[in-house]
């Protein structure tokens, strides 16, 4: 609330400036409970972009959603009737977009997912108003699968929570694995304790472990892991080994590999930039879902100097386009308006007394996801 | 076709593995479930912010190890942090609860829950904090049947027992064990002996508060330090006492280490007993779906059984 009205004041000022302020962007977003690291590091990603694009046309009201699905969709209603947003943006969590998006994107609104990327939206709920600037669910998934394979190990443990996302990322690491499961494992959502886990995965003789555990489920499994004398080979999606989380998790993390589409060493223009002007101004190392949120502010601010918002062909035209320069290196959108690009691997080491990753290849190059063949658009 | 799974997965080490690990998480229950019983049988109080003094343990532990980077500390600093935040709220907030009904108590409790977890949020931000075991037991060690166990995990589950022995020595050996025993049977009567209520309570509460404090800091060093790591703790520790009957430090014990034993050993086994004849991949769904209501039929059958608990006294 009280970013909102520092916003509101800045908008106030602005009009009073005589800018007029002519895109307006509702952002709805997790800042507090479980799980608020994340969407504090999209909304400051977002806000440095549209800083960094010097465009005062470009008015962003933010409200909390407290990952509750009821609480999301009460602020889209309340954004798009009382507020009149042009375009809604923010949702973190899968269950909050399902809720969110097809209702705003059939009112005519422009919605810019900054990471949520649910199977159902890419498929046959692709929708022409709905653009994902993060990734399909899938795709950090698939990526390791494919890296597994080809690293040479032929016989995987896998392990999700018992959840529709942990569901498709073990789907998706299967897809583009291949190989042997010796065991897949579904453990509680919101479990904390992963000894009787840790036990099995000792015991099977696996010559890889691949799970996806976000938030402090994956804190807690790789402490103990770590602390078990297990040494299997780990392998993860960047959720579990973000910058976010790897101060809690500390040295036991070290030489994990990790896939993400973004690193902070990643050799693409603008990006040490990003990294520099973000840990300056907040303090912190930028996370992925910090540069997600940058991408999704520069690809609207691309797009709001080229066409006017109240022009809906033109807007989608520019939208779809996607002329920025994204930290990630090369961005497109293929036809359901999910992201071309390409999955890295990182490997989480220690520089300095800072815990962190370092990339180390691609994982897996122009990656677009399997359900654009669904959408009919 | 998938292949078999775990076909090694019955052996002798696995099992006193996976024993450990239940009795581990039992013992860290009791810590929990000792406080809050011990509050709900003294003074009549559901304290649904028992969660969140574990939570203020654990960043009290990670704050201070983090500062001082001695992890024995930091476990001192949780102890007294919780014990002094409990006995803070219990004088400002929950002494005016003791004579309304569960419904207040409950709503005012929450309201803790809410306080104490923006607080935390306020003061130490939103990302979770690093807490980790003492180098001194961040390896494993080798058991006989060539098990290797996290040291720090056996170092909990002895400081876990030593609390319990420690509990009922107090309760049972004590003048304090005495007036809370007195308190619980009637009140009234205690005070008319000239036992200062007011104070026996503060220090329940304080003792109760403490117990949580180290079980946060004990736990989070293994897992994550984060708001709201307390509540899912707290509704096992609900559990725990149910089953053992509400007020008896006894039945918390044998309570939690029911509690403890089913939630590990069902999420590991059921599902293999399910692939005995079923396909892999349904089992492992079936399974992983009846463990987490494995506690929960546990309370009911306990329930059935002995509707006051194991060891409960009262209704």
């Amino acid at each position: 609330m009280k970013f909102k009205t520092i916003m509101m004041g800045a908008a106030l000022a602005a009009l009073a400036a005589g800018a007029q302020a002519d895109v307006k962007v509702g952002m709805i977003t997790t800042l507090s409970g479980g799980g608020a690291g994340l969407g504090i590091d999209v909304r400051d990603g977002f806000m440095l972009a549209i800083e960094q694009s010097g465009r005062d046309d470009i008015e962003v009201v933010i409200e909390d959603d407290q990952r509750k699905p009821d609480v999301a969709v009460q602020l889209a209603d309340k954004m798009i009737q009382s507020e009149k947003v042009d375009v809604l943006t923010g949702i973190i969590w899968s269950n909050l977009a399902m809720a969110v998006v097809p209702a705003a994107t059939a009112q005519g609104k422009v919605y810019l997912s900054p990471n949520a990327g649910p199977s159902a939206l890419a498929g046959k709920g692709c929708h022409k108003n709905y653009f994902n600037v993060a990734w399909q669910n899938d795709a950090f998934h698939e990526a390791a699968g494919a890296y597994a394979a080809g690293d040479g190990s032929g016989n995987a443990f896998i392990m999700a929570p018992n959840y529709p996302a942990g569901k498709d990322a073990l789907t998706g690491f299967k897809r583009g694995f291949g190989g042997d499961v010796a065991a897949e494992v579904y453990t509680k959502l919101g479990q904390t304790d992963y000894a009787a886990e840790i036990a099995q995965i000792k015991a099977s003789g696996a010559d890889v472990l691949y799970y996806f555990l976000p938030g402090g489920m994956g804190i807690s499994f790789m402490k103990q892991y770590a602390a078990s004398g297990a040494d299997i080979p780990v392998i993860g999606p960047a959720f579990s080994f973000d910058q976010g989380i790897l101060g809690a998790i500390g040295e036991a993390a070290l030489g994990v590999k990790n896939t993400a589409h973004w690193s902070k060493d990643l050799d693409v223009p603008g990006n040490a930039e990003f990294v520099a002007r973000f840990s300056e101004k907040y303090g912190r190392l930028p996370s992925v879902y910090a540069a997600q949120g940058f991408d999704t502010g520069l690809l609207l601010a691309s797009a709001v100097a080229k066409a006017d918002v109240s022009d809906a062909e033109a807007f989608h035209g520019a939208l779809k386009a996607a002329d920025f320069q994204s930290v990630r290196g090369d961005f497109a959108f293929a036809e359901n308006q999910h992201p071309i690009q390409t999955i890295y691997m990182r490997e989480v080491v220690k520089e300095g007394e800072i815990v962190t990753n370092r990339l180390v290849g691609p994982a897996a190059e122009g990656y677009s996801d399997p359900y654009g063949a669904e959408c009919k658009m | 076709m998938p292949r078999p799974h775990f076909d090694c997965n019955m052996t002798l080490p696995l099992l006193i593995e996976q024993v450990l690990n239940g009795l581990q998480a039992g013992v860290m229950l009791f810590l929990m479930a000792a406080g809050l019983t011990l509050i709900f049988g003294v003074m009549g109080l559901i304290n649904l912010a028992h969660g969140s003094l574990y939570m203020i343990g654990a960043f009290f532990a990670a704050a201070v190890a983090a500062w001082s980077g001695s992890f024995l500390l930091g476990l001192v600093a949780a102890l007294a942090g919780a014990a002094f935040a409990g006995a803070l709220i219990e004088r400002v907030v929950i002494r005016r609860l003791y004579g309304r009904d569960h419904l207040d108590q409950v709503l005012a409790t929450f309201a803790l829950i809410l306080i104490f977890s923006e607080g935390t949020r306020w003061l130490f931000g939103s990302f979770p904090l690093y807490l980790d075991a003492p180098d001194a037991l961040s390896k494993p060690i080798a058991l006989p049947f060539g098990i290797l166990y996290p040291a720090y995990r056996l170092a909990i589950i002895g400081v876990g027992l030593a609390v319990a022995l420690g509990l009922f020595w107090l309760i049972g050996r004590t003048r304090l064990g005495i007036r809370i025993r007195a308190g619980e049977n009637d009140r009234e009567m205690i005070a008319a002996l000239g036992v200062d209520i007011d104070r026996l309570y503060t220090m329940v509460f304080a003792l109760g508060a403490a117990l949580a404090g180290l079980a946060g800091a004990l736990v989070g060093a293994i897992q994550s330090v984060q708001v709201g790591m307390g509540e899912p703790v707290l509704i096992l520790a609900f559990v725990v006492i149910v089953i053992g009957g509400i007020g008896s430090i006894k039945g918390a014990l044998i309570g939690a280490l029911l509690v403890g034993l089913t939630d590990t050993l069902g999420g590991v086994f059921l599902p293999q007993l399910f692939k005995l004849f079923m396909e892999p991949a349904a089992a492992t769904q079936t399974g992983a779906s009846l463990a987490s209501m494995a506690i929960y039929i546990l309370m009911a059958l306990v329930l059935i059984w002995r509707p006051t608990g194991l060891f409960g006294a009262r209704a």
